[in-house]
């Protein structure tokens, strides 16, 4: 039984302490050259995919969705998940720049996608950012209207018939003309003086500016209960369980044993710097991470590892606990060429439209 | 030599990989895709390996329509500029990585970040062409809708500019303010700058309000001219006259037109590609298309190689063809002027098309077209050229592989880049919001 590992490489590790406790400089955390030797690392080491956290305003930090596309061609094999948040970034824009990045990873790309409330948006946008249900319900607004646009162009839409002089074929590309749900007016200076947490509607004509990506429809990652599941592929949860998504993958922080201190030891170190929430979390050996991921399969098909230090609990992952689960066949090493979709098991999806067609 | 006003002065080469228009022909065997990464791949390196200061994207947030349906003549659908130049970023060295980018439908805090994320991961090598835009027609597919008022366009893009140089300008963890007509705004900047401060800023408006805001904000104008020197001198006079009186150094605004280059053996030869290439680019279907949006209705149904229409042009008070720039002013006098001339020189549609199609940019021997950009850049007419290759991606080889050489023996191009970043190609100083008395008098 195959159990898909994904890895958070952003910053300086998930836990909150990490920022203060990396011996890494800032400039040198946020440099083209760390940023592409964790996720060579991660590749190497057999990992399914990476995600990028990020957030619009706060913490320095490089976009997500550029990280992503900068390591896209330094990559072969693994699958790249930048965060996006769908109440801060236009959804057209979302749309296209996840298709790009399929284009430019050849098929690997995802979109993970973020949830709860963002604050500093709405002072940073200049109009009201969506709260509570309202978010929920922009959110599944948004998924939807992204993954209609990337169905906006059949794969076989440009036919460069040179007879006609026709470079596409116009029937092949399609209008989305989606509205969302919501009140009031639409977003503009109107709304600037709207209450916070107010869900403007909006409208997306289409079709989008990238034609259809290798994947067709990229991979969508989100946290259970954050997104109606049947837009889900890779739902992410807190405690082994089912998501009614394709896939479930369970977030598992991890700090580990290493040569200088134990992971207990560790661990209170970075708590004492800023205590972290309540997460599911191994703190141990790096064996005892590998019996644990061992007894998950079944009950997940995957493990997102957040490590709480980058630099201390990756090189322990990729030496100790990696190898002996692909000695085990417990991962899938991704063959060349293959996309993320592949490596997952998914299949690619029929464009919606082109399906009709041959139904009709 | 010596009377001339820069007689020292390097050609500057960006390439424009454009993704629109006729332009591109994508009939050739020769024609590669315009999508796949391996596309762009081969004409970013290409471009490096002839030492360029740019590689430039287009953008456009709604697919072309005319007489209401997609245009499918024409090359259509490209990358995410920002996604695409970042990938690019990964796989080249030195050359610049320009983003055209919109000020209308996109927010500052999120597009100002984008950038910074390019510029440092690049190495201090990014660019944003700004374009400002009203159309309501391209905002349906965003949130804000057509939400700009035409007369706020660039007090808009004013302000746009601004905001983003103070979150540039501002330090991670600092809360930035800004405050204008058009956006009120306090964001907390999350990316250091890069090696070059800011990213440079590009502008192409010619209207007199769009040179004014060149003037004002922009470091490069990519120009429309890129074809005829007095016009081309005339236009760049006009710019350094705006830029000095916009309080600035008249060399503070590099001008870069945008241009085609048409080169072979011999200049008999160019000439005879050229005519060629035209061919290519106006198909029978693409010369019953342009021929359409100046009669201002669909005209597919008429033989490309038969007479031009008898009838007078439908007068409509909005263009026919959309997210395209193509004003004319009485559409039944040119209408008119085109018909007379196909009469008198007995021209079919299409070849009536062709003819009308100016011969765009330069046309000739690697060694005459090379005198010729030396005389344009040497006298004041432009700091270097923007170039359009109708092939895609090898429309550049012959451009980096006999002219760039003609170009290096003469003394006026690079022989090795001696900068890494962007600004250090083109020579320009520090970002305006970041002058010190002693930068602004250092230039190269």
């Amino acid at each position: 039984m195959v159990l898909h590992l994904a890895l958070e490489v952003d910053g300086a590790g998930a836990h909150p302490g990490a920022a203060l406790a990396t011996s890494i400089p800032a400039d040198r955390l946020l440099s083209a050259d760390h940023l592409r030797r964790t996720v060579a690392a991660a590749e190497n080491a057999g990992v399914t995919l990476v995600t990028f956290d990020d957030s619009l305003v706060g913490p320095a930090r490089v976009d997500a969705l550029t990280r992503a596309a900068f390591v896209a061609p330094l990559t072969s094999r693994i699958g790249l998940v930048p965060l996006a948040h769908p109440a801060v970034i236009e959804p057209f824009h979302l749309a296209s720049q996840v298709a790009a990045l399929d284009h430019a990873a050849t098929g690997r790309a995802g979109w993970l996608v973020g949830s709860g409330p963002v604050p500093g948006a709405r002072a940073a946008l200049d109009r009201p950012v969506a709260d509570g249900q309202d978010l929920l319900d922009e959110t599944g607004d948004v998924v939807r209207v992204v993954r209609d646009l990337w169905d906006s162009w059949e794969d076989d839409a440009v036919i460069r018939d040179t007879a006609t002089g026709r470079y596409i074929d116009r029937d092949r590309l399609h209008y989305v003309d989606f509205t969302s749900g919501g009140t009031g007016p639409f977003a503009g200076p109107d709304l600037r003086d709207a209450p916070d947490g107010a869900r403007a509607p909006f409208t997306v004509k289409g079709p989008l500016i990238v034609p259809r990506g290798p994947q067709g429809q990229p991979v969508v990652v989100a946290r259970a209960g954050t997104v109606p599941a049947d837009l889900v592929d890779i739902a992410l949860v807190d405690t082994p369980q089912a998501s009614g998504a394709p896939l479930t993958f369970l977030d598992l922080h991890v700090t580990l044993d290493t040569a200088r201190a134990t992971a207990a030891d560790r661990l209170a170190a970075l708590e004492d710097l800023a205590p972290s929430g309540d997460v599911l979390r191994w703190t141990g050996s790096p064996d005892g991470l590998v019996e644990l991921l061992l007894s998950l399969r079944g009950a997940v098909d995957g493990v997102r590892l957040l490590p709480a230090l980058l630099e201390e609990d990756l090189p322990e992952l990729v030496r100790w606990v990696l190898p002996t689960l692909r000695v085990a066949r417990v991962t899938p090493t991704p063959r060349p060429g293959a996309t993320l979709r592949d490596t997952l098991g998914l299949p690619r999806p029929t464009n919606r439209h082109a399906t009709l067609q041959e139904t009709s | 030599m010596t009377d001339l006003p820069r007689p020292h002065a390097h050609v500057h080469l960006g390439v424009f990989f454009q993704g629109v228009n006729h332009s591109t022909i994508w009939s050739d065997p020769a024609s590669g895709s315009q999508t796949d990464v391996e596309s762009f791949r081969q004409i970013v390196q290409t471009a490096e390996r002839g030492l360029f200061d740019a590689f430039f994207l287009g953008e456009g947030l709604r697919l072309r329509e005319q007489n209401g349906l997609l245009h499918d003549l024409d090359v259509v659908g490209r990358p995410d500029a920002i996604t695409q130049l970042a990938a690019l970023a990964a796989i080249t060295t030195h050359i610049g990585l320009v983003a055209t980018q919109n000020v209308t439908y996109n927010d500052p805090a999120d597009l100002a970040r984008r950038l910074a994320s390019l510029d440092l991961l690049s190495g201090g090598r990014a660019a944003w062409n700004i374009v400002t835009t009203d159309n309501a027609w391209t905002g349906e597919n965003f949130r804000r809708g057509g939400w700009l008022d035409h007369s706020l366009r660039y007090v808009r893009a004013a302000e746009f500019v601004r905001a983003a140089q103070a979150i540039w300008d501002g330090s991670p963890g600092e809360l930035v303010r800004f405050s204008g007509q058009t956006l009120e705004i306090a964001v907390t900047p999350t990316v250091p700058r890069s090696p070059q401060g800011h990213p440079v800023l590009f502008q192409a408006g010619d209207s007199p309000d769009g040179r004014d805001f060149a003037a004002s904000h922009a470091e490069v104008i990519f120009s429309a001219h890129g074809t005829d020197y007095d016009d081309a001198l005339a236009f760049a006079d006009d710019v350094r006259a705006r830029t000095v009186a916009a309080g600035r150094p008249e060399d503070d605004l590099k001008i870069l037109p945008g241009t085609q280059f048409v080169l072979a053996a011999t200049d008999e030869e160019a000439r005879e590609k050229a005519r060629w290439v035209k061919e290519q680019q106006v198909t029978p279907a693409t010369a019953l298309s342009l021929l359409g949006q100046v009669w201002g209705e669909d005209l597919s149904g008429y033989d490309p190689d038969g007479p031009v229409p008898r009838h007078d042009p439908v007068i409509k008070e909005i263009g026919q063809t959309r997210g395209t720039v193509r004003h004319g002013p009485d559409p039944r006098a040119i209408a008119q002027a085109w018909r007379a001339r196909a009469e008198s020189e007995n021209l079919s549609i299409r070849q009536l098309v062709i003819a009308q199609e100016r011969q765009r940019g330069f046309v000739g021997s690697s060694a005459t077209v090379a005198e010729e950009l030396i005389r344009w850049v040497r006298t004041g007419a432009s700091d270097g050229f923007n170039i359009t290759p109708w092939i895609v991606p090898g429309g550049l080889d012959d451009v980096v592989d006999t002219l760039v050489p003609e170009l290096q023996e003469r003394g006026a191009y690079r022989t090795e880049y001696t900068g890494s970043t962007l600004r250090d190609h083109l020579g320009l100083r520090d970002p305006l919001t970041r002058r010190t008395p002693s930068s602004v008098g250092a230039t190269v």
